[in-house]
């Protein structure tokens, strides 16, 4: 009959209506300022720059190549290179970022910076409550906003963070070895001054 | 002139307690009109009665745009608005202090005329839009001897000026100069022109019933008691199937779901209305509601009793008081409705329209007819009753007949 169906929808809803008001397991959404989801694992929002150590400033592993600048596809990012140098987490003199700026408002959070990046200086921060009423310099973000320490990596990326710290492990070990091995090989190339040089072959 | 003040005050007096607060408005009214002279007393009583229905309509308004959202979210198991109470205080209210900065919002949002316009006309609509729908204000009964103009022909002037809100619709449409907008106003006038004759037609019974257009002679037509229980015209065969037709056709006629085909914002963007900004958007937006109240409120005069109680032992609740409760009850039902059901869509309309309630209306005629003539026998009941149903099923059985229900399949998609 003509209306069946019609009564039976307004049923569902009428239960929904007054089931809502009775069950708290029936409201699906979250009061935001008091109650937050925690994020997702793979939650990403806006890039932030790693540093080791308890000083940001010296312990910044960007070492101002500007590929991310490059890459950037809004160009939201702005890194000014210094004169001198100062010597990274292997101990190699490297240069730093003078200026290292994020323009938030233009930033469109793909991580193409964070993927580009072969310092495992630049990652994704799971911050989002970046409002601001300056608009023009509360949204450009400087270097020491932007610098947070890897323990807060660790916090917000626990698995990408172990996995970036391996990396950077292993390339210690392996820049070490490197050094070690030229280390030897010098050693050796100074307590045999008189091997005569190999010949040839054929 | 203190004379006056004194008899009125006298007169009050001797009303009984329940009377004294069915009568405060009127006596209210009574007293300045005793302090003005005889001349300028048409002019301040007319005042005075659209002064309160210019302010309480549009608080009702208010309330129930609130209401409607945290319906809606209840419905759809959210809270809906929750935060703002009462302005620069903690106390929340339950959000129902929403209306405020919405109000606020709207009215100091830029008023944007676009540049294609015809701007007389577009400047116009809105203005259209309301002046009717206040108008029809005039003729309802609020409540017991609360009537701004009891004209004898009450019922006829009510859909007249209600006529005219279509020609603001396509005013709107038409001056935005955008395709949206006249596609809106189009949808909206042939929605409008066909609902409002099964709205009409079930209208009718009622007149023929009461034998009179007089909104305050169909209220007091239906304000006895049998057993304890009103006599509304909705408690009878005809009465139940033209009030159904008639609420029907007043969702479709004040545009809302799930006949918002002209402002369907899933389709075109906001109808007929696209191309107003601020006030006049608040203004179209008011106008809706406050014709969406009118009507209702012409339902209830029509087939709920206007502002009689439903059972005698509550005829102490004043008159105006059982009158706003059954225009917040229907307005909840119309918004359950639109939390319910889907938008038609266009033919879906018409059909509905032209093939099930315009007969059901004609029929529903015949039927009070019928009744009228069968005088006070009990079988009354049953035939009516039974021509009703039956003409229920099978124009209900007609409409559905050639609709394909079932698993939708997609030729290109999957």
């Amino acid at each position: 009959m003509l209306g069946e169906q019609i009564v039976k929808g307004m049923a569902v809803t009428a239960r929904n209506f007054f089931g809502s008001y009775v069950s708290k397991e029936r409201l699906t959404t979250v009061q935001y300022p008091e109650e937050r989801l925690v994020p997702k694992e793979n939650t990403r929002q806006f890039p932030f720059l790693v540093y080791d150590g308890d000083n940001w400033e010296k312990g910044l592993r960007c070492v101002a190549c500007q590929i991310c600048e490059k890459e950037c596809p809004p160009k939201c990012i702005y890194i000014v290179k210094s004169k001198d140098k100062k010597p990274d987490y292997k101990g190699q003199p490297q240069l730093y970022p003078l200026t290292f700026d994020i323009d938030i408002s233009v930033c469109m959070s793909c991580s193409i910076c964070v993927e580009v990046c072969p310092f495992e200086s630049i990652k994704m921060d799971t911050e989002f409550e970046l409002s601001t009423d300056d608009r023009f310099e509360g949204l450009l973000l400087h270097k020491q906003e932007l610098a947070k320490p890897n323990a807060h990596y660790h916090k917000v990326h626990a698995q990408d963070a172990k996995d970036s710290d391996a990396v950077l492990a292993a390339e210690t070990a392996k820049a070490e070895a490197k050094a070690k091995a030229a280390a030897e090989a010098k050693a050796k190339a100074a307590a045999t001054p008189a091997a005569p040089p190999p010949t040839p072959a054929g | 002139m203190s004379d006056r003040i004194q008899q009125v005050i006298e007169a009050f007096k001797h009303l009984s307690l329940v009377d004294k607060l069915d009568q405060f408005f009127v006596v209210l009214k009574q007293l300045v009109l005793a302090g003005v002279p005889e001349g300028w007393q048409p002019l301040v009583s007319g005042l005075l009665s659209v002064a309160l229905v210019l302010g309480v309509f549009p608080g009702v308004f208010a309330l129930i745009t609130v209401i409607e959202r945290k319906g809606l979210g209840r419905i759809q198991n959210r809270y809906g608005p929750n935060r703002v109470g009462i302005p620069f205080t903690k106390i929340r209210l339950c959000g129902f202090g929403q209306f405020i900065p919405d109000g606020i919002k709207s009215l100091t949002k830029e008023d944007i005329v676009p540049y294609a316009a015809d701007h007389a006309v577009h400047f116009l609509a809105p203005i259209v839009m309301l002046i009717p729908v206040l108008l029809a204000y005039a003729v309802l009964p609020f409540g017991r001897n609360m009537t701004i103009a009891d004209y004898d022909a009450g019922l006829l002037f009510f859909f007249a000026v209600g006529g005219a809100v279509e020609v603001s619709v396509f005013m709107a449409g038409w001056s935005s100069h955008n395709k949206y907008s006249l596609l809106g106003a189009m949808r909206a006038i042939a929605q409008m022109v066909s609902y409002e004759i099964p709205l009409i037609l079930s209208a009718v019974t009622v007149v023929m019933i009461v034998g009179s257009l007089k909104l305050t002679d169909i209220v007091a037509h239906q304000s006895d008691y049998t057993c304890g229980i009103a006599h509304w015209y909705v408690f009878t065969p005809w009465g139940l199937a033209g009030c159904l037709l008639f609420f029907i056709a007043a969702l479709a006629e004040s545009n809302r779901c799930p006949f918002d085909l002209p402002e369907a914002e899933s389709e075109i963007i906001a109808g007929y209305f696209t191309e107003y900004s601020g006030f006049k958007f608040a203004l179209f937006f008011l106008g809706e509601y406050l014709g969406m109240f009118a009507i209702i409120g012409l339902g209830i005069t029509l087939f709920l009793g206007g502002w009689t109680s439903p059972v005698s032992f509550l005829t102490w609740i004043p008159s105006y008081v059982w009158f706003l409760a059954k225009l917040v009850a229907i307005v909840f039902v119309f918004i359950w409705i639109r939390g319910t059901l889907p938008r038609l869509r266009m033919d879906q309309l018409m059909n509905l329209a032209w093939k099930f309630m315009l007969p059901l209306a004609l029929i529903n005629i015949l039927v009070a007819g019928v009744w009228h003539f069968m005088g006070h026998d009990w079988q009354r009941w049953l035939v009516c009753g039974a021509i009703i149903s039956g003409a229920y099923i099978g124009l209900g059985r007609g409409l559905m007949q050639n609709q394909k229900l079932g698993k939708r399949t997609y030729r290109f998609a999957e």
